[in-house]
């Protein structure tokens, strides 16, 4: 008898086109009005929490919260403001008091620095959708909402009728 | 199970909504399909953050304070928004124009004998346009003052020492001087456009409110370009005159020839009119009922006003007339003609003709027309309809059951003659007097074009229920009079359903003045979209009869679901001539807060006019009724 998998972001290492849009699609999110044409003049601006990171001209990846399973920054919160609540770790803004230390021990940069509101902020899985929003937004599939076993059992797939190719050729 | 109401948030028009059951059930993607593969779209391009006006690009801004503020070359989100609504404008004008001057070559060629399928068929119109533009016509013939008038016309494309022509003597002499005093006269219409070009290229114009200026200088050449078009097709196909029709799909005929005309100039479309009745006996002789042809956008409202050709769809929904399998051809000329068409025609077995240097599409049949050669192509085009039809036979066709009944051809001229069998010394002064006891609360045109993003037609009928209802005299053009007329808002008898009370007393008054037994129908349809100047025209007749300009009168404008560049343009030079004007979709400006706000409040100071952005119909029309009511208030009304 098998619990089944929560599901985690995973990123396609070989789609992303770097246009953004998951990070559009995250801010106006976590925007007050969640309207595209309203959000981009919100006070105080809307954050993303998922960064297109650009490895080489011709490369990029967008970067986020990964939600560790061993949370550096759940372990290294002086404040108690982060904890995992149903697979998504969660920092609370009302204990945060600004320190920064999340911001230090993430490996993954990943943590936001809110200066209007002096708390640290991050990917919450869109806590209102069925999909995140970025997954949503991005138009290559580079983003894909997945258990770890379907996500693996995808890769297999494809390295196993790349293997069978190579024993035909 | 999919059923028509499956589709009711892609279209209010049951008739679209049969045909994408029809299109789903056989698997022809439409312009619905492919939207929702493109969703979510890009927020850089939605802002009109993003540029690609040179090699270092593509740039894009980040509106969210994190990434670049601005551009590599160092352009802000003001310079970069402003930069490419110029270009949008630019495109429009160049488009309208575009249509005026290939109707500005056909009147040449017509007056040098080189174009025999071609008359001029309102020689008063001729003289009046003549008289304008001061060109002498005591004692010269048509043909003479047609050269003279076609000369005059093309040479408004080029920098020259009089402003361009067509935009000078179209508007009331107080807009003149505004122009004038704000820098807003054009030189030259392709001048306009080659400068919006010029200035929006990699490092010139950088100050977004002088870009917005040079916007709204291009928007008054666009006047000049449809007032133009609309004054040339007159000339030689017609002044439109009342005439009854009717619309929607279910105007194929399965038995028939069935061609559907489709883009935006007359100068293929009403040829192609005219030669059908005399060559009904070859569809005949083929085993047809004759040729029955149809309109499609523009092209099919301009045949519409002049022949009472009923207009079978509009604008999104273009696919589902080939859908119906009915078609034997779809004749394209240029503008608005997806190249979508070829592919879904390729799936059910239709021809698609292109017939214009400019617009050809992959696995379209080219004919390439000519004035010159105009009736032998038109013979060609019935050709590869008739054998269409031959093979079609016995094949089904699956055409709707649905159409409404049109009243249309309202051009300035018809409605002037219509009031002057209302007051004959006086023709408007029943208008004015109409306006002053409140029974015509105002005016508002709808123009435009069905945009997939709303529900087709859903904004116009919203907002013109409204307006309708609050005694506001309804004018339409393009794809927006297509969008009312399908249903049923050209149709006098919904008169007693859809108007006010005072709005039904004018249409009544009038209509039963002419002998209609009746009122006019609720909504008056002035044209394609080039026919917009018949608006213009109207607007300032009226000003100048009021003794005010037109930024004084209670008109506004709503392209409540624009597609097309060309509805940018027109929007700005609605803007340019003082009226408030609605778009119901968002235009890629909302990344600079200066340039939204110059286009929504700060232009009124400039020019009385401004732009009203709401994709939300009910909120559009109260908004519409306060500018009207702001209008009335300051003429003291």
């Amino acid at each position: 008898m098998s619990q089944s998998q929560p599901k985690e972001i995973f990123v396609r290492l070989d789609r992303c086109l770097s246009c953004h849009s998951c990070e559009w699609a995250c801010a106006v999110e976590h925007s007050q009005s969640k309207s595209l044409h309203q959000a981009v003049s919100e006070t105080p601006q809307p954050k993303r929490r998922v960064y297109v990171e650009s490895i080489d001209p011709n490369q990029s990846l967008p970067v986020l919260c990964r939600h560790c399973e061993e949370a550096p920054c759940l372990h290294a919160c002086i404040a108690g403001a982060i904890s995992r609540v149903k697979d998504v770790v969660i920092t609370n803004p009302g204990k945060c008091i600004g320190c920064w230390t999340c911001v230090m021990v993430c490996p993954y940069g990943v943590i936001g620095r809110h200066l209007e509101e002096h708390k640290a902020y991050r990917c919450d899985r869109c806590p209102d959708r069925a999909v995140p929003a970025c997954v949503t937004a991005c138009p290559t599939k580079a983003l894909v909402y997945r258990s770890a076993d379907e996500y693996s059992k995808g890769i297999r797939q494809t390295a196993a009728s790349e293997m069978a190719a190579g024993k035909r050729s | 199970m999919l059923d028509e109401k499956s589709f009711e948030a892609l279209s209010a028009d049951p008739a679209v909504r049969q045909m994408l059951v029809k299109a789903k059930e056989s698997e022809v993607p439409t312009v619905w399909d492919r939207y929702q593969a493109m969703i979510p779209q890009c927020g850089f391009g939605e802002t009109g953050l993003c540029c690609r006006h040179c090699l270092q690009g593509p740039c894009r801004i980040d509106p969210f304070g994190e990434g670049p503020k601005t551009g590599i070359c160092g352009a802000s989100a003001e310079t970069m928004v402003a930069r490419g609504l110029d270009r949008a404008i630019a495109a429009g004008t160049a488009a309208h124009s575009g249509h005026a001057r290939h109707l500005a070559h056909t009147l040449l060629k017509m007056a040098q004998g080189k174009a025999p399928a071609y008359d001029i068929k309102e020689s008063g119109k001729l003289k009046s346009v003549a008289a304008r533009l001061g060109i002498s016509v005591d004692g010269r013939s048509d043909q003479d003052i047609a050269i003279d008038v076609a000369k005059a016309a093309l040479a408004d494309f080029g920098e020259k020492e009089t402003p361009v022509l067509w935009a000078a003597t179209v508007v009331t002499p107080g807009r003149v001087e505004t122009l004038k005093k704000l820098g807003l006269v054009p030189k030259g219409i392709d001048f306009e456009v080659s400068e919006i070009m010029h200035r929006t290229l990699y490092g010139v114009d950088a100050d977004p409110v002088n870009l917005l200026l040079a916007g709204l200088r291009c928007g008054v050449a666009d006047l000049a370009g449809c007032y133009m078009g609309t004054d040339l097709a007159d000339i030689l196909f017609g002044i439109p005159k009342p005439v009854v029709t009717e619309t929607n799909l279910g105007v194929l005929k399965p038995q028939a020839v069935n061609i559907a005309l489709h883009g935006h100039n007359p100068v293929l479309s009403d040829i192609l009119v005219t030669l059908a009745a005399k060559k009904d006996q070859e569809a005949k002789a083929a085993g047809a009922t004759g040729f029955n042809l149809v309109g499609i956008c523009c092209t099919g409202n301009e045949v519409l006003m002049r022949h009472g050709v009923p207009a079978c769809t509009h604008s999104v929904s273009q696919e589902m007339a080939i859908v119906t399998g009915a078609l034997d051809a779809m004749v394209v000329d240029y503008q608005c003609i997806m190249p979508s068409v070829a592919a879904v025609a390729e799936c059910i077995g239709t021809p698609i003709v292109t017939t214009m240097e400019i617009c050809k599409i992959p696995g379209a049949i080219h004919v390439p027309f000519s004035e010159e050669e105009a009736e032998a192509k038109a013979g060609e085009i019935f050709q590869i309809a008739l054998e269409n039809f031959k093979r079609r036979q016995n094949k089904p066709t699956h055409i709707p059951e649905i159409k409404s009944p049109v009243v249309a051809g309202f051009s300035l001229e018809s409605i002037v003659g219509a009031l002057t069998k209302v007051d004959a010394n006086d023709p408007l002064k029943p208008v004015v007097d109409h306006m002053k006891n409140g029974n015509i609360r105002g005016v508002c045109l709808f123009a435009g074009c069905n945009n997939v993003k709303v529900t087709q037609d859903a904004n116009f009928i919203a907002i013109a229920r409204k307006l309708l209802k609050e005694n506001v005299l309804v004018l339409a053009t393009g794809c927006g009079a297509g969008a009312l007329m399908r249903h049923g808002f050209m149709d006098p008898k919904n008169v007693e359903e859809l108007c006010g009370p005072g709005i039904k007393a004018v249409l009544t008054a009038i209509g039963e003045a002419n002998g209609l037994g009746g009122p006019l129908p609720p909504v008056l349809h002035l044209g394609s979209c080039v026919d917009n100047s018949r608006a213009v025209a109207l607007a300032v007749a009226v000003a100048n009869y009021l003794g005010v300009d037109t930024d004084k009168l209670p008109v506004v404008a709503s392209a409540a679901e624009a597609v097309s560049e060309k509805a940018v343009s027109i929007g700005a030079y609605a803007v340019a001539a003082g009226l408030p004007t609605h778009v119901g979709v968002m235009i890629p400006v909302t990344g600079s807060a200066l340039v939204t706000k110059v286009l929504t409040e700060t232009v009124k100071d400039l020019t009385g006019g401004y732009f009203i952005v709401d994709p939300d119909p009910e909120s559009a029309a109260q908004k519409l009724l306060a500018a009207i009511d702001e209008r009335r208030a300051g003429l003291g009304l």
